[in-house]
């Protein structure tokens, strides 16, 4: 698939899944090692503190003006609350990306025209390397695979970049589940 | 001088615009902070509290913010380069010791992180509502000096760039950043530590029997500085006071003191006003902070309709750039003046003044809480367009 | 040489033993006969030449106020700040340069009053300062208002029909709020008053000072209890020295008595500079950590003269 120019998302869940972590492994990916543009705005206050939280992430070749996502063209949804928060504002044409075992989508027909869906058992899949922690990249791996707004080495740099020292091996396994999990489910490149 | 290498993290980052204003204050020399926790600023002293014990810093969480913005003041007098970092109801608690920090002339660097206003209002969402106040917020006259950022990178830039107009003009400078701008994410360049140009603390090279703090060289407005603990016995006092630095309570000596401190910033130096196709525009904006990137999206918009439409960025908002914004809006080819804020309209003021009426002057204002959608920009500068 | 540099050397006798402390140029003073300020600063002057601090290592902060106006007329680095807010400058410029003995010179409104919280945070914290506070139990420079010090139902110009509220016991409030050294005097006690300053300058930590005073203008003759002379006489005679005393029961009753002095405390803890270099070095490493300007004194006992002290 080929890396789109520009892409707004919007990631939600709760404090503490490692949403924020998240969409700043997505911004590092584009800025530091892509040399592209991105922001990132964060929740802030009382939300942020273990309760909803969400980061709106814009990412483009060009200078960004406008930093708020409105109307994302990619939606990370990692709590039922984030998908009955965000899903409405979902662009037609956008994507869902969601936890499984988090995330009941209902029927799919039930989504916004033209939305496609993208779900991912992260968390299992971080059970399998024994550390639930390490269920945001997971994300980070799949949405990589499924929404290719950044080539997979820039994204994979960007996490061992972003995670603490001594995790990097565990960090990088978690990645590559991820993304393998996102092509083997939903096609493109491996 | 240039920065020092150890200090500064060279590289690419992606930070918000708190934590790079902090990086901004390492580069720039500072090597003391004192602060009181609020949002949306709080990051900016949570950074200096990592980073400066690794670079012979020091931060300090003091009790209140009057007693934060005054130990800054003491922190310069002891030799060292000094911040202190707030916002909303924190920022109105300091205002006493910018006061304090101009009359007795003291290199400062002030942040603000603005949040709606008044009182408590919202704290965690952006606002501008705090311009007029960084000019007029304490008591008295004074020269202003405040910068406005609006991106992280420029949080970082501007900061030294505080710094060192605070040691050039021995003044309190301000940076007003907003809460979008100090919480928001992308990408810093931090540069080599020697292509960062840093003002050093300038101290007098007259002996203590022939110095007097207030005393200007011949050819310079702003006096030199004598070291703390080495001899001088100098007084400082936030009356009223004469070359020694003693008090006077007279008119006379006011009058001195005013004049020198009224004039002895050079416009020139610290005026930046960014410029985009003004020449021949039809239609001119004046904006700043993280307004003028919502604007540039208006503008963008605006101009693909056919519309000439220039751009005057205030980087430098006080001293107010009343020479370009006169020249530019008074052109022959402008017809109108637009001036989108985070506020209900207070720089807006200053444009009005400066224009005099010679060309309609239109406020797009926004109490705060989100910046402005583009489209009512876009809708405003289109208005009355024949 | 100006007008004004005359006629002070007229006004003040030459040889005066302070002459070399005060600038001179700035006589006379604004302070009335019979005030107590003159005298706890000719005790301070006194206790400095006893320690042999190097004179240009000594800065003074005052605030606002009668007392405020010490920081101007020593000839010392000096600062005067802004009202209630000595402390924390003297915070700033301590921590700032650590080799300077800084001194924090002020009223008991101004200190205890609007400056009452960075009073109880700085004995917390421990910063290496001393504080000297000369309590007049008033309001001097604004004409005789009610302070936090005033005696209860004693007369002031915002409380015309007497003071209803109980006065803090200074020295029971800086020992609880964590003051490594804690002492009162009156401006009776010259000598002791002196011996107790310059120990205080030799501790390692926040040490206070208390020094009584009579402010014969605007609280001695408002509430009857005479002129300066008059209340000298009343501190003479009222007083009584319990050094070790617990402070809650250091007591001070202007009009019965008894007016309980002396060193109370002195039990010296790290200060906040000591703990910050150990702890950085702890947490971050000798690599990692760069220590904050020149290492204060290392002795947490200090080097205190042990003249009963205790």
């Amino acid at each position: 698939m080929e890396i789109q120019s520009s892409s707004r998302w919007r990631i939600a869940g709760f404090g503490g899944q490692g949403v924020i972590l998240s969409g700043m492994i997505l911004g590092r990916a584009v800025s530091i090692f892509e040399n592209r543009h991105a922001t990132m705005m964060q929740s802030f206050g009382p939300e942020a503190r273990g309760g909803a939280c969400s980061a709106q992430v814009t990412l483009s070749d060009e200078q960004i003006l406008y930093p708020y996502v409105k109307k994302p063209d990619v939606l990370v949804a990692m709590s039922q609350q984030a998908l009955g928060l965000y899903l409405p504002l979902l662009r037609p044409g956008g994507k869902l990306i969601y936890e499984e075992d988090l995330v009941d989508i209902g029927d799919q027909g039930d989504l916004p025209e033209g939305v496609t869906a993208y779900g991912v058992p992260a968390t299992k899949i971080a059970e399998k390397l024994r550390r639930r922690i390490v269920l945001n990249i997971v994300m980070v791996g799949f949405f990589s695979a499924v929404a290719p707004v950044v080539s997979r080495e820039s994204a994979r740099k960007a996490v061992l970049y972003s995670v603490p020292k001594g995790t990097e091996a565990l960090n990088g396994r978690a990645y590559d589940m991820g993304y393998k999990y996102g092509v083997d489910t939903y096609g493109g490149e491996s | 001088m240039h920065s020092i290498k150890e200090a500064v993290l060279t590289g690419i980052h992606f930070i918000d615009g708190d934590v790079a204003c902090a990086e901004g204050a390492i580069a720039a020399g500072c090597r003391f902070s004192a602060g009181y926790p609020i949002t949306p600023s709080t990051e900016v002293v949570e950074r200096l509290a990592v980073r400066f014990p690794m670079v012979g810093g020091m931060f300090v969480q003091m009790e209140d913010e009057l007693a934060s913005s005054i130990a800054i003041i003491g922190a310069a007098w002891g030799g060292v380069k000094a911040m202190t970092v707030s916002s909303g109801p924190g920022i109105s608690l300091m205002q006493e010791h910018i006061g304090l920090a101009v009359i007795t002339e003291t290199p400062t660097v002030w942040i603000n992180v603005q949040r709606c206003g008044p009182s408590t209002g919202l704290p965690t969402l952006p606002a501008q509502g705090d311009m007029m106040q960084a000019q007029w917020g304490s008591h008295g006259d004074y020269p202003t000096l405040a910068l406005c950022p609006n991106s992280p990178q420029e949080a970082f830039d501007l900061t030294i760039r505080a710094f060192n107009l605070a040691e050039r003009y021995r003044t309190p400078v301000l940076v007003l950043l907003d809460e979008a701008v100090g919480h928001m994410l992308e990408k810093v360049v931090i540069p080599d530590a020697d292509d960062i140009e840093v003002d050093a603390r300038r101290f007098t090279d007259k002996p203590p029997s022939e110095y007097k703090p207030y005393e200007c060289s011949e050819g310079s407005m702003v006096p030199d500085l004598a070291p703390v603990g080495q001899g001088y016995y100098f007084h400082v006092t936030g009356l009223t006071h004469d070359e020694r630095g003693y008090p006077i309570m007279t008119a006379d000596t006011q009058v001195d003191m005013m004049h020198r401190l009224m004039n002895k910033i050079d416009l020139e130096d610290v005026t930046d006003v960014r410029e985009s196709e003004v020449d021949d525009c039809e239609v001119l904006v004046v904006s700043y902070g993280i307004t003028s990137r919502v604007a540039e999206r208006a503008i963008l918009d605006a101009r693909r309709q056919g519309l000439r439409v220039g751009h005057l960025r205030l980087v430098t908002v006080w001293p107010f750039p009343e020479q370009i914004v006169r020249d530019r809006a008074t052109q022959d080819s402008v017809q109108r003046v637009v001036v989108p804020e985070m506020n209900l309209g207070q720089m807006v003021r200053e444009v009005e003044r400066t224009v005099a009426g010679a060309r309609p002057v239109r406020l797009v204002g926004h109490p705060g809480g989100a910046v402005h959608d583009p489209n009512v920009i876009l809708e405003a500068i289109l208005e009355e367009t024949s | 040489m100006s007008p004004r540099k005359t006629q002070a050397l007229q006004a003040v006798p030459v040889n005066s033993p302070m002459e070399d402390w005060l600038r001179m140029d700035r006589m006379p003073h604004i302070w009335c006969p019979g005030c107590g300020i003159g005298t706890a600063v000719n005790a301070f002057v006194r206790a400095v030449e006893k320690t042999g601090i190097p004179r240009e290592k000594i800065a003074v902060v005052s605030g606002i106020g009668c007392t405020g106006r010490v920081a101007g007329y020593l000839k010392l680095d000096s600062f005067h700040t802004t009202h209630g807010r000595a402390i924390p400058f003297a915070i700033g410029l301590k921590l700032a340069n650590p080799e300077l003995h800084v001194v924090v010179f002020s009223g008991d409104g101004d200190l205890i009053a609007i400056g009452g919280n960075h009073f109880i945070h700085a004995a917390r914290r421990n910063v290496n300062i001393t504080v000297i506070c000369v309590n007049n139990f008033t309001y001097g420079m604004t004409g005789g208002q009610v302070a936090p010090t005033s005696p209860k139902f004693s007369m002031a110009t915002t409380t015309p029909y007497g003071s209803l509220e109980a006065p803090f016991n200074l020295a029971h409030l800086a020992d609880s709020s964590g003051a490594s050294y804690v002492a009162r005097y009156t401006t009776y006690h010259v000598r002791p008053l002196a011996n107790t300053i310059k120990q205080a300058l030799s501790k390692n930590g926040f040490s206070f000072v208390e020094v009584l005073s009579p402010c014969p203008t605007l609280f001695g003759r408002r509430n009857r209890l005479g002129d300066g002379l008059d209340i000298m006489r009343i501190f003479k005679e009222k007083s009584i020295r319990r050094d070790g005393l617990s402070t809650d029961a250091a007591t001070v009753d202007l009009k019965n008595g008894p007016i309980i002095v002396g060193r109370f405390k002195d039990q010296p803890r790290e200060a906040f500079l000591d703990v910050y270099n150990d702890a950085m070095t702890k947490a971050l490493g000798k690599d990692r950590f760069r220590p904050y300007g020149p290492v204060t004194m290392r002795n947490p006992k200090g080097d205190g003269d042990g003249d009963g002290g205790r």
